[in-house]
Order: structure tokens, then C-alpha cells, then sequence
């Protein structure tokens, strides 16, 4: 679908909104797109200004003294962000990739109407979006049963397999692929893994890509799994990062030379703290903003995609 | 006499002769098809770890853990932990909140973004009509940390927008919006709205779309108004898209959004009377307090009652309309 590509009133000039209306219309749209910008303006401002200026003035939209202290700061001992920044990556990429290949895998056979054992299967995927066991059982199987506390397998693992999505491949499947291409196959003598890596995966290939940036978005995303699993600073990813800073800033700083640098360049002990938060975050999304374009124009193809019926 | 011994005996014999060629095609199945097994192994152990392993852990909530022994060495304690949850005042402001925070969500992720896409659609500029939907979907795209740094900007009690530059611009009172109860249950909401709004629009863009022309160019030969072409074409034709995306949220009633009231309020404590729902109160009794008893009954009983509702919601949509029935 290209979005929005057609006025729902049609082609005739009758069925027009009045000036007016279509007026009105227009103006609360960007009023309401500025409202979605806007917070963000915010925290970069913040980000860019001078910290005395903030903590007189509070938050300003235009700050009156500009200052990239923060910034400084940050890469002063850049570390922890970079560490942080690479587990986020490599658990994105990782997860994505294993993720999609192990539900299109299970949404195969399930797709196939002469597989005597589709329904069961199907149900077994579905019953997990009806019921949990909940957290505390869910935690103690990952931490007592696998021992998987404090390692990056914890934040990759729980996310892999989503039934939503194994459905959605099914339902792909056996709406695209022909039957008859796949019978015709099988009598040329190829076998089911042959069948779905060169006939199924290639016809499939929207979904595919849908299903990958709904999941690298989950995975990027992801804080809660840092928040229950991993308790040594070292691991943690991006958006948990953002979380700790919150609450202590002076998390970013366990490296003392940051904060003699600090001292020596503006004679206080006291951190830019309020600029360096939001300098964080302007760091922390950087990758969602320039990645969201190209994101959202395939989400809203993706959402046309189809609808799941268990 | 002895014609009905050979009738038991004929009788008895007919099950196993059947059984066993019951068990011939199940053989010839796995052997056909072995390599689907082989495709679903991974997805199968995973399922089983994540899902249903911890299904059956729902036993901790009757029993009273203690790590030495391992779950299923420790003692029954029947309802104990029922009990001890009952008598909290936890147990009723947690589930209130949750239901009534969820309910909010669901009516108004239903009448905003369906009023969304409809003005979208009477846009003439399919430009501008674009541009909007595309910045409208940007929240969306963003996790709750940065939602909560976002919401921090504005609400700091000592730096923040409203506190430093909005409130005095009017004459107003700097308020402590961390530790004001009162202005919680309309600020979630807005949050959570202003989240989901992008994708909720496009949904119902997309069921939009897919209505034919010839309806609206009938009813404009009819004379019919914008407003009537709305609710008696736009809202009926694309009824089922409605249930369902409503139907969906139901029966996630008894789940909250952690990342929304986890992050969002920042923890404050003076704010849990309304911000606590479940899944926080939980992941705090669990991994906060440490109790185990108290936060695997409370899972416990989202788990049922949550389970319970799916189901009530569906029979109920088939009564109406089998056709939008999820199952």
C-alpha cells in the first residue's frame, strides 16, 4: 500500500469538505505532528545548552547560552556507551536474524494443508498469546533452571520465538504459495528443506522483511530484559543505559578521569548532570531517528500485510 | 452363553486391532514428513522453555518456596498466599488500575485514531496527508526510557517546561507533578495515546482504503452529509478491522504496559496509589521485595482471569458476529 493514496471522498468535486472544514482539518494535523516533534526538540536543546544556564532558567526551547559540555563529557570516557552500544547492536542483529529464521521454520510446516499435525502445531504456537505463566515462574526457568543471568543468551533468547508473527508468516504461506508449485516440486524429486530455501523463502520475501523490522525494533527497543537479567554494569545495552542514567548520573562517570577533566575544565566538582542526561538520549536514539523513515514506510506496509485468524 | 463370551472376546479384541492400526499411519506420518519436525525442533524448545515450562511453574503460587528444597520439593500451602494477597490493600488497587487504565486505553485507542484516519482521508495535499501520518507514527518508534526522558522534559519538578516557562506564562503555581496524585490518570493516557496513535491510524487507514469508491459516490448523489457518510458507510464497513483490533486489547485487559508505568512515573512512590498495576506490583514483590509467594499469586491470577476474559470476549463477538470471531 502507498500510503494514503487516495482521498476517501473519491474523485467527485461534490463530495468536497466546505473551505472551512478542510481548513481546519489541515491546521490541527500540523498542530498535532509539532505535538509529536516537539518533546524531542526539547531534550536536544537541552543537550546543546550551557548547565548553569538550565538550572537557572530551566528546560528552554531556545536556550540563551549554547554548550556542547555534555557531549564533551560523554566522550570523554566513552566505555560504557560503547560497550553498551555494541551488545545493543550485536543482540539486535543476532536476534533478528536467529529469530526470523527459527519462526519461518515452525511457520512451514504448520502453513501446509496435507501436514496431518498443521492444527496441532498451530495451536501450540497460539495457546502461548492466551496464556502465561507469568513472571516470577518465567524469571526462574531463565536464572535457577538455565543459569542464564548475566549473559547476553538472556536478552536474546526470551524474545525469539512471538506467535503473533509465527502466525502471520503462516498465514503468508499459505496464501501466497501455490500449492501446485510445491506438489509439482516434490515429484521433481526435491526434498521439503529444498522446497522452503528455494521456492517458499524467495516467494516470501515481504513478510520476511516485515517480521525482521518489527523485531529489530523489539530488540533495539528492549530494556526490560537488561532490568531483570543483568546486573553487572558491563552488559547492558543502550536503552537500559538511558534508564540507569535517570536515575544516577554519576553511573556514567565510574571512570575518574572523566570527572578530572571535568574539574579541570570548569573548576567545580559538580557533572553537567541535567545537559549530560539529555545528552544521552540524543545519543541513545540517534539510530532510531535516521533508521525511521526507511522503518515506518515498510511497517505500514507490513500492517497491510494480513490479518492472523487462529 | 457362550455366544456372548466370543462377543466380549470379539469386543475386547476390536480396540487393540484398531489401536494398532492407529499407531501404522502415525509411524508413516513421522516418516513422510520427519523433515518438518526437524524445521520446528528450535521453535518447539524454545516454546517449551519460555512458555511452557513457566506454565507449570504457576504451581509456586500454592506452594511455599524455599530454594533449598527447589520448586518441587518445597511445601503445599494450599491458599496461603491468597490469602496474604487478599488482605493487602495492594490486591484491589492493582487490579482497579489495571482495569480501568486498560479500559481507558482501549476506547481511546479506538475512537482517536479512527477520527485520525478519517480526517486524514479528507485531506486534498496526499503530500501533507503523508507527512503527517509519517511524524504521527514517530512515537511509536521510540522505547519507553526515551518516552519517560520525553515526559520528564516537560514535568520536572525543578527544570522541567511546564514548571520553568508554561505554568508562569499563565500565572500558575509551579506543581510537583512527581508527587501530585491527582494528575496521573489523565497524564498515562495522553502518554499512552500519543504512543500508539501512529499505528493504530494506519491500521484503520488501511481498512479505510480498501472501502469502494462507489458508496461515497452514491450517497453524494443522495445528498447524504459528510457526517452521515461516515457513520453509515466509513464505521459499518470496516466493523470488522474495529472488533477486532478491540477484541485483541480486551483480552489483554488484565495486562498492563509495563514500560508505561514502570518508566513513565519514574517510580515515584507517592504515586503508586495510581500508577501501580500488576505487572509492576509483581516485578517489585518479586525482584524488589523478594517475596515469591505473594507476587506468583498475583501472576497467577492475571494468568486465570486474563485467560478467562480472551475467552468471554470472543464468545461474546461470535454471538453477535461469528464472522469477526478471533477463534
Amino acid at each position: 500500500m502507498e500510503a494514503a493514496p487516495k482521498a476517501l471522498s473519491g474523485s467527485n468535486p461534490q463530495n468536497r469538505l466546505s473551505l472551512p472544514a478542510s481548513l481546519g482539518i489541515n491546521v490541527f494535523f500540523i498542530i498535532y505532528s509539532l505535538l509529536c516533534v516537539i518533546p524531542l526538540i526539547l531534550i536536544v536543546m537541552v543537550s546543546i545548552s550551557d548547565e548553569s544556564t538550565v538550572i537557572k532558567e530551566g528546560y528552554q526551547f531556545i536556550p540563551s547560552k549554547l554548550d556542547l559540555a555534555a557531549y564533551r563529557f560523554l566522550f570523554e570516557d566513552a566505555t560504557q556507551i560503547i560497550r553498551s552500544y555494541s551488545i545493543s547492536i550485536l543482540v539486535t542483529i543476532a536476534g533478528t536474524a536467529l529469530s526470523l529464521i527459527i519462526m519461518a521454520l515452525y511457520a512451514y510446516p504448520i502453513s501446509r494443508q496435507d501436514f496431518p499435525h498443521a492444527k496441532f502445531f498451530t495451536f501450540f504456537v497460539f495457546f502461548t498469546m492466551l496464556f502465561s505463566g507469568g513472571l516470577v515462574p518465567w524469571y526462574l526457568v531463565y536464572v535457577r533452571m538455565l543459569e542464564l543471568k548475566n549473559t547476553m543468551l538472556a536478552l536474546i533468547m526470551p524474545l525469539l520465538v512471538a506467535a503473533f508473527f509465527v502466525l502471520i508468516i503462516r498465514t503468508f504461506f499459505q496464501t501466497t504459495i501455490p500449492a501446485a508449485v510445491v506438489e509439482s516440486a516434490k515429484i521433481d524429486g526435491a526434498g521439503e528443506l529444498t522446497i522452503f530455501t528455494k521456492i517458499v523463502l524467495p516467494l516470501s520475501l515481504p513478510v520476511l522483511a516485515t517480521v525482521a523490522l518489527f523485531q529489530t525494533l523489539t530488540y533495539w527497543n528492549d530494556w526490560f530484559l537488561s532490568l531483570v537479567f543483568i546486573t553487572k554494569d558491563a552488559n547492558i545495552t543502550v536503552q537500559y543505559l538511558m534508564y540507569k542514567t535517570m536515575l544516577n548520573i554519576q553511573f556514567l562517570s565510574n571512570n575518574s578521569t572523566a570527572a578530572a577533566a571535568i574539574t579541570a575544565a570548569g573548576g567545580t566538582f559538580k557533572f553537567p548532570s541535567e545537559t549530560v542526561r539529555m545528552a544521552m538520549v540524543v545519543v541513545g536514539i540517534g539510530p532510531i531517528i535516521f533508521a525511521y523513515p526507511f522503518f515506518q514506510k515498510y511497517f505500514v506496509k507490513g500492517l497491510t500485510v494480513g490479518a492472523v485468524k487462529g | 452363553m457362550a455366544n456372548q463370551i466370543a462377543e466380549a472376546v470379539t469386543a475386547a479384541k476390536v480396540p487393540r486391532v484398531k489401536a494398532i492400526a492407529k499407531v501404522k499411519p502415525q509411524l508413516n506420518v513421522f516418516r513422510k514428513y520427519w523433515m518438518f519436525y526437524v524445521m520446528m525442533l528450535p521453535a518447539i524448545v524454545l516454546l517449551v522453555v519460555n512458555n511452557y515450562i513457566p506454565m507449570f511453574g504457576i504451581m509456586i503460587a500454592f506452594k511455599n518456596i524455599n530454594y533449598a528444597d527447589g520448586i518441587l520439593g518445597s511445601e503445599w500451602s494450599g491458599l496461603r498466599n491468597f490469602e496474604y494477597l487478599f488482605k493487602t490493600s495492594d490486591a484491589w488497587i492493582i487490579t482497579r488500575n489495571t482495569l480501568l487504565y486498560n479500559s481507558a486505553f482501549i476506547v481511546l485507542n479506538l475512537v482517536f485514531p479512527l477520527a485520525f484516519a478519517i480526517m486524514l482521508g479528507e485531506i486534498k495535499s496526499r503530500f501533507a496527508a503523508k507527512v503527517h501520518q509519517t511524524i504521527m507514527f514517530l512515537p511509536y518508534f521510540l522505547s519507553m526510557v526515551v518516552i519517560s526522558y520525553l515526559v520528564f522534559g516537560f514535568m520536572s519538578d525543578e527544570h522541567g517546561y511546564l514548571n520553568s516557562s508554561l505554568l508562569p506564562a499563565f500565572g500558575i503555581e509551579p506543581v510537583q507533578w512527581y508527587f501530585t496524585k491527582e494528575v496521573w490518570p489523565y497524564i498515562l493516557p495522553i502518554v499512552n495515546t500519543w504512543k500508539s496513535m501512529g499505528y493504530f491510524t494506519v491500521i484503520y487507514m488501511a481498512a479505510i482504503i480498501g472501502i469502494d469508491d462507489e458508496y461515497y459516490e452514491a450517497a453524494t448523489i443522495d445528498g447524504a452529509s459528510k457526517w452521515k457518510q461516515m457513520t453509515r458507510i466509513t464505521v459499518p464497513l470496516i466493523m470488522p478491522v474495529i472488533t477486532i483490533m478491540t477484541l485483541l486489547q480486551i483480552g489483554k485487559i488484565f495486562n498492563a504496559d509495563f514500560g508505561l508505568f514502570f518508566q513513565v512515573p519514574r517510580e515515584s512512590g507517592v504515586l503508586f496509589p495510581v500508577t501501580n498495576v500488576i505487572d509492576t506490583y509483581v516485578y517489585r514483590t518479586f525482584l524488589t521485595v523478594g517475596d515469591i509467594g505473594l507476587s506468583s499469586a498475583a501472576g497467577l491470577l492475571q494468568s486465570v482471569v486474563g485467560f478467562a476474559l480472551v475467552f468471554l470476549s470472543n464468545w461474546v463477538v461470535r454471538r453477535i458476529n461469528k464472522e469477526n470471531a478471533l477463534f
